[in-house]
């Protein structure tokens, strides 16, 4: 099935993780992550899919994951059940990213969100120039048929977080082929990274 | 407690097992009643490890039997799970041993309201006490016991399975390591309840069911039954499976009669599901399991919260639902997930895409089966079984 290689934000995400945790990743897709998480990290994962079509991949693996939807079906999840929460690469997809964020926090001890940061220089100088609606590597949607639709940047994130009393415990960032990593609250961050990972708490 | 080979009413040996509980060992029902002696027929598959620790109960549906994957003795068809069972097949006679028990109430050698009241001598007949879901676990209960199993592996079933599935998880889940439930609800709802009342006054309706006391005049109910089977089918198939296969064509003519003969291919097919099922199947028996899974009501038993029912479980569940089954729609297995959910519980959640119905879970879904069997060697890695064969 799968070996030890995962995709570089992933692996961002799989590093925050203490060995033997209880963790929900939230979107999970055919569970990669949570694949990874088990065999490596001794995790206790379980998942939440939107697709049936990623459940199914997931579950015939063996894992753990039920068809659901971030915005309506984490309010079923009783308070403090997780050691982490991962929101990877959906924040941007869900329809109340504030009301998801504040959700993750209350099921999980901490919560681990990584999203494509619209601040990227690429972006900004797709639009400005190009006059079109930005397509990059992480966003690979045309504006009609994309789901995402809470983008936001990276400085964006963190006065959400700011605003919400959430404190950012780590944070990481990457530019466009993973290679280069910033603290993704520092001053440049936000114009040379492709996306970010934070690792959040309540305080 | 014997555990003897079983003879059907004419003395006919039926193939598999029966374990019989003395009046010492009553068996104590929800009504209130202590049911003895009580004999319960068991089908197995495999062989149980040292440990005891493979063990997998699959509970049957309402209208079949301990004849998971072997001929049945009485219609000579082919078992009702035979595809899943086998050397290295999904539920793998390799690795695990199976156990399948008529349920109580049934008529395929499980105590039920054909056999003799030890009080009168006479059939039980509607004098037998009203059964439910956790009497018919109860039962299966004591087999497990008898056999010596602290904890079964898996517990699985499809439809009125599934809730057996579902009562065992909740009720005694230290005994249960994984539970599988399948186009099943944790109750019936009221539109099931209606189905199931149609059946009933089809067979009450019969003038040969005389109250229940048929087996005392030779007779057999056998048009109301047929009818109560035909209604029923229907509700095991969808619309488009129905069309598919039948359409609107004629049966063995090529014209329409104008008359009530059966014109119409799926006519003709309902008849003979009705006919046929006379044949393996006792009206009593009929009325006693529809009411038991119109009692079922997991949520009621505990308090209205289906969550309460399994605050603190350690099962690892596997749900799964049909996109077509309109019996048992997929709100029911998602309404389990999320009470499951609030548990914080170990569950995974499917709803298989096939347009064959409620009875989808007894044909060939190549993504069901793939579901079932991920989940079952997920689970078996943490049971610490061990994995599946290669095959060269």
């Amino acid at each position: 099935m799968s070996g030890s290689s995962i995709r570089v934000d992933l692996q961002l995400i799989a590093d925050m993780v203490d060995p033997g945790a209880r963790v929900l990743d939230v979107g999970c897709g055919e569970g990669v992550l949570l694949d990874y998480l088990n065999r490596f990290k001794q995790a206790d994962g379980r998942g939440i899919e939107l697709s049936m079509a990623g459940v199914r991949a997931a579950v015939a693996q063996g894992l753990s994951v039920i068809q659901g939807d971030a915005d309506t079906d984490l309010k079923d999840y009783p308070s403090g059940a997780f050691d982490y929460v991962i929101l990877s690469q959906t924040l941007q997809a869900t329809r109340n990213p504030k009301l998801v964020l504040r959700d993750l926090l209350r099921i999980g001890q901490r919560a681990i969100v990584s999203f494509p940061n619209f601040g990227f220089w690429k972006v900004r100088l797709g639009l400005f120039f190009g006059g079109h609606m930005p397509v990059t590597q992480t966003l690979t949607y045309q504006w009609f048929d994309t789901p995402n639709i809470h983008l936001c940047t990276i400085a964006d994130f963190i006065a959400l977080c700011e605003e919400e009393g959430i404190v950012v415990e780590r944070s990481v960032s990457l530019d466009s082929k993973g290679l280069i990593r910033f603290d993704a609250g520092g001053r440049l961050s936000n114009w040379l990274s492709e996306q970010a990972v934070f690792l959040l708490r309540r305080p | 407690m014997s555990d003897i080979h079983s003879q059907d009413d004419q003395g006919a040996p039926l193939p598999g097992h029966r374990l019989v509980l003395g009046a010492d060992k009553p068996l104590h029902l929800d009504c209130g009643i202590d049911l003895a002696p009580v004999t319960i027929a068991y089908s197995t598959y495999g062989r149980l490890n040292a440990e005891k620790s493979n063990a997998i109960l699959i509970c049957h549906a309402f209208t079949a039997d301990q004849y998971v994957a072997e001929t049945h003795p009485v219609t000579g068809k082919p078992g009702w799970w035979e595809e899943l069972v086998g050397p290295g097949r999904i539920l793998d006679t390799d690795r695990y041993f199976l156990i399948c028990t008529n349920v109580l109430g049934g008529c395929m050698g499980s105590t039920g309201p054909q056999d003799i009241n030890p009080a009168t001598d006479q059939p039980w007949c509607l004098n037998f006490p009203v059964i439910t879901i956790a009497d018919m676990v109860r039962a299966q209960v004591r087999l497990i016991d008898h056999l010596g199993i602290a904890k079964l592996f898996c517990v699985i079933g499809g439809s009125m399975g599934g809730m057996q599935t579902l009562e065992w998880a909740s009720r005694y889940p230290d005994r249960v390591f994984s539970a599988v439930p399948i186009a099943t609800a944790a109750r019936h709802s009221s539109q099931n309840i209606a189905f199931a009342e149609v059946g009933r006054q089809a067979i009450l309706a019969d003038p040969d069911f005389r109250d229940g006391d048929y087996p005392l005049y030779g007779v057999q109910p056998k048009r109301g039954l047929a009818v109560a089977r035909m209604a029923a089918h229907i509700t095991y198939l969808s619309e488009t499976a129905l069309q598919r296969k039948f359409g609107r064509n004629l049966q063995g003519r090529d014209t329409i009669t104008y008359g009530f003969g059966a014109d119409f291919q799926v006519e003709s097919y309902l008849r003979h599901q009705g006919s046929s099922f006379v044949d393996r199947f006792d009206a009593n028996s009929y009325l006693y399991i529809t009411r038991a899974m119109d009692y079922f009501d997991l949520a009621g038993d505990h308090g209205g919260s289906l969550a309460n029912a399994f605050r603190g479980t350690k099962v690892r569940f596997c749900v799964i639902s049909f996109t077509s089954d309109w019996l048992f729609p997929t709100y029911e297995s998602r309404a389990i997930v999320h009470a499951l959910n609030a548990v914080a519980a170990n569950v995974s959640f499917v709803e298989v895409e096939s347009d064959k119905g409620h009875d989808a879970f007894l044909l060939d879904e190549p993504e069901f089966h793939a579901t079932l069997s991920g989940f079952l060697e997920g689970a078996a890695e943490h049971r610490g079984l061990p994995r599946k064969k290669e095959t060269a």
